[in-house]
């Protein structure tokens, strides 16, 4: 099997997307001649050409605007945002239009199109580079939210979100773009939406996390471990609609939960994750949940890894959660 | 080569760049005559008509309490039905909200259009949305959306992906003059110029946005101008003369479907009524600009016209006004009768199917008490 990093399996995605269904395109700045900035979409102009896979002006409002003309039409947009960072000029789209199209016009129109768009920190990027805004997009109805962490997932969800009938926002992890490796299948599979993954079992304490800081999570348990804590640690995969049952099958057998995510944290992902096991598994919490998030500032540059909740932070909320009486 | 739309352009320069056919003694400009039979120009005026008609009824039963709000066109009957005629039937309409009489030129059943005024369990979209913000795919009509430009970006991206696979589609998107400050505008005739799509950009240019005049969208010698930055070609065409609406579209349609790009039409027309029925414009409009607009009226212009032909005599209008009038009662009556949306539908369509959270919400709102102020 194959060994890939994120950026070679979410290209190979897109190519077996587009040799099979022509109706799939490919738009956004720089990802036809040059292969994106990330070089994500690199190849797919030679072989597609410059009908399905197109350099557009330098406009995210025009790009998620003319996607969902496109999508009316019957074809499958795939725009990128080049960082999530400048995603805010389609807001008006993606919230007002392409989340409402199927609902406001009594299911007799759709916008599905997925709308790919790096995401994190931890790269020297400052502010404008950096940012982790799904609560954001979690918050309007209508929009799934999808954000891998490992190129098998990242392949699987990326093919599964193309052919949901739904319109996606698939946030990938740049700074783990390259770095994370694995086998990857050739041909095409699809890993389910809404289904999150145990990436390591453990009875004392559940740890949510997704994208580039699942690994800080893994880190940190196996470091817990080492001091006889054994965190169990959730991949979400799917943001929203968020796999709930894995979610709670977890906390109800460890008693004991932390989430880590990257954004700020009043009003994060986090928020909503806390109050959903609040509601339902209330009586099974032994401690009281912890957020590692970033903070409530803006993204910063110098000092980034003080602002991400890296493993230094996750263990120490990982060990005091698990041993609180 | 010099399109004919430049050209029109050039001939009229002496006239305020404003193409017009129809003149004051109801007699046609020969050079641009669309050529329409007898038949055809009864049918606009009817169809013009018919929307006046139809806005004077929707407003009354939003004074009486009867259906929530009302955007109307009075006053720019000419833009909309000429324009909407002079599409193929291949072709799309991308609205902006004041054209029902397009999307009932192009075959929106009335019933429905009164189905959606009252929110009912046959409105095309399923009381989801305000009066006037309906759908009809059947009619090659798009969605209407309230908020501003929208359909702009939405309508080249769909004339994009028809040229994309070959099919010979032109798309129309229709815009109030307020809207040319809008994002979307900038965005679309952008990439429209960039992609050279078959798209039609229709500029309403009634002279107002709510209360904000035109001189405080643009300082710009007119909208059509805008077109020039972005290498679509503008017209500017008198609104309130539909056979001039008619020749200045169907020539940007064939511009459009010969692979030629986009043109941007600035029709000039006016506002006779308020934004919608919750907008008082005595606040912010003397009566008296309206007096010069009322001599330009577009139905009456069209019916000097007539007159002229011989066609459509007193009596066959009064007819035609009484029929109508029986249609729009039973329309009325119907709707009004007919129940609201079931509870449960508020889930449905949000996605294709239902997730566990809106499952969850649904059984919660079914099982819950029933709110106390009656559906409209």
């Amino acid at each position: 099997m194959p060994q890939m990093n994120m950026v070679q399996a979410i290209n190979d995605a897109l190519r077996i997307a587009m040799r099979k269904d022509e109706r799939v395109v490919v738009l956004g700045e720089d990802v036809g001649k040059v292969g994106g900035v990330f070089r994500v979409t690199s190849g797919l102009f030679d072989e597609f050409g410059d009908s399905r896979v197109v350099d557009t002006p330098l406009s995210e409002g025009g790009i998620i605007g003319a996607a969902v003309g496109m999508a009316l039409y019957g074809m499958v947009p795939v725009p990128e945002i080049q960082f999530s960072d400048f995603i805010w000029p389609a807001y008006d789209q993606i919230v007002s239009e392409v989340a409402k199209y199927r609902y406001r016009s009594g299911g007799e129109y759709t916008s599905k199109m997925v709308i790919r768009t790096p995401v994190g920190g931890g790269i020297r990027g400052g502010h404008y580079h950096s940012q982790h805004p799904e609560a954001q997009f979690i918050h309007v109805a209508g929009l799934k939210v999808v954000c891998p962490s490992n190129p098998y997932d990242a392949k699987g969800l990326l093919l599964a979100s193309i052919s949901d009938p739904d319109p996606v926002l698939f946030f990938e992890p740049k700074r783990v773009y390259r770095a994370a490796k694995g086998d990857v299948p050739e041909g095409e599979y699809t890993v389910p939406l809404e289904s999150a993954s145990v990436a390591r079992e453990g009875q004392h304490v559940t740890v949510i996390a997704y994208g580039a800081m699942l690994y800080e999570a893994i880190d940190a348990a196996e470091k817990a471990a080492a001091q006889g804590v054994e965190a169990e640690v959730i991949d979400l995969r799917t943001l929203w609609p968020v796999d709930i049952e894995t979610i709670l099958t977890s906390v109800k057998k460890t008693g004991r939960l932390v989430i880590v995510h990257e954004a700020p944290k009043t009003c994060g992902f986090g928020s909503e994750l806390l109050s959903l096991v609040c509601e339902k598994a209330f009586y099974h919490l032994e401690a009281p949940p912890v957020r590692v998030t970033g903070y409530d500032t803006p993204f910063p540059y110098t000092l980034e890894m003080e602002y991400l909740p890296l493993s230094h932070r996750i263990l120490p909320a990982l060990l005091e959660t698990a041993r609180a009486a | 080569m010099t399109s004919a739309i430049e050209s029109i352009y050039t001939e009229f320069a002496s006239q305020d760049d404003v193409v017009r056919v129809l003149k004051s003694d109801g007699s046609l400009d020969p050079r641009l005559d669309p050529g329409l039979s007898a038949e055809e120009a009864v049918y606009l005026y009817r169809h013009m008509l018919l929307t006046r008609l139809v806005d004077e009824r929707l407003v009354t039963l939003q004074r009486q309490g009867r259906i929530g709000f009302h955007i109307g066109s009075l006053g720019e009957e000419a833009t909309i039905i000429g324009s909407a005629f002079a599409m193929r039937k291949q072709d799309w309409l991308f609205p902006c909200y004041r054209e029902f009489g397009a999307a009932l030129l192009r075959g929106f059943p009335l019933q429905r259009y009164f189905d959606n005024m009252f929110g009912n369990a046959n409105d095309p979209v399923k009381g989801r949305q305000m009066p006037d913000h309906y759908t009809c795919k059947e009619a090659h009509f798009g969605s209407v959306s309230s908020p501003i430009g929208t359909q702009i970006t939405q309508a080249v991206g769909f004339a994009w992906a028809a040229k994309i696979q070959k099919h010979d589609v032109v798309v129309l998107s229709y815009f109030g003059e307020g809207a040319t400050s809008s994002n979307e505008f900038h965005n679309g005739l952008n990439f429209a110029g960039v992609f050279r799509t078959p798209t039609v950009f229709f500029c309403r240019n009634n002279g107002w946005a709510i209360s904000v005049p035109i001189e405080r969208q643009t300082a710009s010698r007119s909208f059509a101008d805008k077109g020039e930055a972005y290498g679509v070609p503008g017209v500017r065409v008198d609104g309130n003369d539909i056979f001039a609406v008619i020749a200045v579209t169907r020539e940007a349609v064939r511009r459009a479907a010969e692979g030629q790009g986009a043109t941007l039409i600035e029709a000039i027309t006016y506002r006779m009524g308020g934004h919608s029925t919750s907008d008082d414009p005595t606040r912010y409009r003397d009566k008296a600009l309206l007096e010069p607009w009322s001599d330009r009226d577009p139905l009456g212009r069209l019916r000097g016209y007539l007159d002229r032909q011989g066609l459509f005599p007193e009596a066959e209008e009064l007819k035609f006004r009484s029929e109508v009038d029986a249609r729009l009662k039973e329309a009325v009556d119907v709707a009004e009768k007919t129940h609201a949306p079931a509870l449960e539908t508020l889930f449905d369509d949000v996605y294709a199917s239902l997730p566990w959270h809106l499952e969850e919400q649904k059984a919660e709102l079914l099982a819950g008490p029933r709110a106390p102020a009656p559906h409209h």
